[in-house]
């Protein structure tokens, strides 16, 4: 009950253009000198939907989703956001980093107040924080300073602060990488939990199968070829069942192992 | 309810054990036994100058002939010499001036050291074009302006007050410069993909992380300040403590010269003090 209400609470503070965007990858290629990391790369992702990008770590992953969020500039190809053309820090997309990279001298509320989107009334910023900190129940914990709150709570704060921008598309970067295993599976519901609340589209960057088979819609695996420098898409699965999902599901246990299989983990070693 | 329960997985409880997990970082180890006591701390740090005062009180004790009266002042006599110059009004017109000399020259120095540092820090353009000429001219040996500061601008305020800017530049221009350049890429990038330009990049992430050592770079810019002074006023100067210092050497007077020299030690260490104060609020602040 309480989760609808601030629902109602967070669409009643939109500021008009929190409707989840579609995203378009197209032909994108990224090379580094004349080191390729990624390679023809095609990728489209429907409103509201949740894709993980899978790979092994150099695989490129890190790469795309710094070009969808404009932080870094495709060597071929394009990418759009609802049909304009990302050409630097786009207004529509958010993005949470794997190191929460709070502002120490902030408060947690201020933090989250960062993201606000530039022009926003103070009045509306403020609430805007409460409803977003409630979110992600760190209510009790505006007035701390990063160095106060644990790992997890930061990362959570982060989550509010990329969502505090009201995006169209939210971007996570191994997200709950360096938080230890429970702390993470708690991490990935509360995502479920704020996205049904708070709807937007989301490309999760991940090297935990067990994580894009929680949260993804679709699971995108990124992978080189033998006589290939530059990664491409190897696979792309639809999670079968509605979330949140049983961890110990057979049908999953065999994705699981397809998945590890395509990042280079024969099934019979463990 | 299940939706609330989804919503809400971290239980205040996990919450309160992530917090324990998450507090033995960053903290200062606590003071323990009497020096937890700041009353001890401050009769602790008061020992060796009483101690000293003493030693001094019973080297010169008249009649006792261990120093010779013309190689060392007496306590006293160092007291009576200031409340002699004191009527005179000297002591205070000296002490107003070249307080007024470090304050101005540090000011200037300290903006310019600012803004320098800032430019070095922030732009690679300004880091090639300034950084070479500014390594040379900090080079050069304090005293070496002097002659041509006083040949330039004659005996007067503005060459003294010019060195001190000289002295209180450098040590803002390096450490401002040296901590932009350590700013956290990851909060700066951050500060670029929530939207900020460069000058809300810099008041948001930059400004705010090198508060700490801009405060660490004003107090040893006001030490400088202090040390260039001193150079400035026994070279030439018919007024201030440094002018003290220098009439007392060629009239022989050493109770002057002990308390231009205990005048300046109170007045550095005031000064420090005040800015100590702020640093330690910027540092709390701002970190």
């Amino acid at each position: 009950m309480a989760a609808v209400e601030l629902g109602d609470r967070l669409a009643g503070l939109s500021l008009g253009r929190s409707t989840p965007a579609t995203v378009r990858v197209t032909g994108l290629g990224r090379a580094f000198g004349d080191r390729p990391v990624l390679e023809g790369v095609d990728l489209e992702v429907a409103p509201g939907e949740i894709v993980a990008i899978l790979g092994a770590s150099g695989s490129g992953k890190s790469t795309l989703l710094r070009i969808v969020g404009g932080l870094d500039a495709a060597t071929a190809g394009t990418v759009t956001i609802d049909d304009h053309v990302v050409a630097g820090i786009d207004d529509r997309v958010a993005i949470g980093f794997q190191e929460p990279r709070l502002l120490p001298w902030r408060t947690v509320a201020d933090n989250v107040a960062y993201g606000l989107p530039s022009g926003i009334a103070k009045d509306a910023g403020r609430a805007r924080v409460a409803a977003l900190l409630e979110l992600v129940g760190l209510d009790d914990f505006a007035g701390h300073r990063p160095r106060a709150i644990s790992g997890g709570m930061a990362q959570r704060t982060s989550l509010a602060r990329a969502l505090a921008r009201d995006p169209g598309v939210l971007l996570l970067d191994e997200p709950f990488g360096a938080l230890d295993a429970l702390t993470r599976m708690r991490m990935q519901d509360l995502l479920l939990g704020v996205l049904d609340t708070a709807p937007t589209t989301v490309l999760l960057v991940t090297h935990d199968v067990e994580e894009a088979l929680q949260v993804a819609d679709r699971v995108v695996l990124l992978g080189t070829e033998p006589d290939r420098a530059g990664a491409r898409i190897q696979q792309i699965v639809t999670v079968p069942g509605a979330r949140p999902r049983d961890r110990g599901s057979a049908e999953l246990a065999e994705l699981r192992a397809e998945l590890l299989a395509g990042l280079g983990i024969d099934r019979h070693a463990h | 309810m299940t939706e609330s329960a989804t919503l809400r997985p971290t239980s205040a409880a996990a919450d309160a054990a992530e917090l324990d997990a998450a507090r033995p970082r960053g903290r200062r180890r606590p003071r323990r036994g009497a020096l937890a006591n700041p009353a001890v701390r401050v009769a602790l740090g008061a020992l060796i100058p009483l101690v000293l005062l003493g030693i001094w009180w019973a080297l010169t004790i008249p009649g006792a002939a261990i120093v010779p009266p013309y190689r060392f002042a007496s306590p006293l006599a160092v007291w009576q010499a200031g409340v002699d110059l004191a009527e005179r009004g000297e002591l205070g017109r000296f002490a107003a001036i070249s307080l007024q000399r470090v304050l101005l020259g540090f000011a200037a120095g300290a903006a310019l050291g600012l803004v320098a540092g800032g430019l070095v820090g922030l732009s690679r353009l300004f880091e090639s074009l300034l950084g070479p000429f500014l390594g040379i001219v900090r080079a050069v040996p304090s005293l070496a302006w002097v002659p041509l500061l006083i040949v330039w601008f004659q005996i007067g305020e503005q060459s003294k007050v010019i060195l001190v800017a000289i002295g209180a530049f450098f040590p803002v221009f390096t450490t401002v410069s040296l901590a932009l350049h350590h700013v956290d890429r990851g909060l700066v990038e951050v500060a670029r993909a929530f939207g900020r330009r460069t000058l809300g990049t810099f008041l948001s992430v930059q400004l705010p992380s090198v508060l700490p050592a801009v405060f660490t770079g004003l107090r040893l810019a006001l030490v400088q300040a202090w040390l260039f002074l001193v150079a400035a006023e026994l070279l030439g100067a018919s007024m201030g403590l440094g002018f003290l210092l220098s009439r007392g050497q060629s009239n022989g007077r050493l109770d002057h010269i002990l308390l231009a020299i205990i005048l300046l030690a109170v007045a550095g260490k005031l000064t420090d003090s005040v800015l100590a104060l702020v640093q330690r609020w910027a540092a709390r602040r701002w970190s």
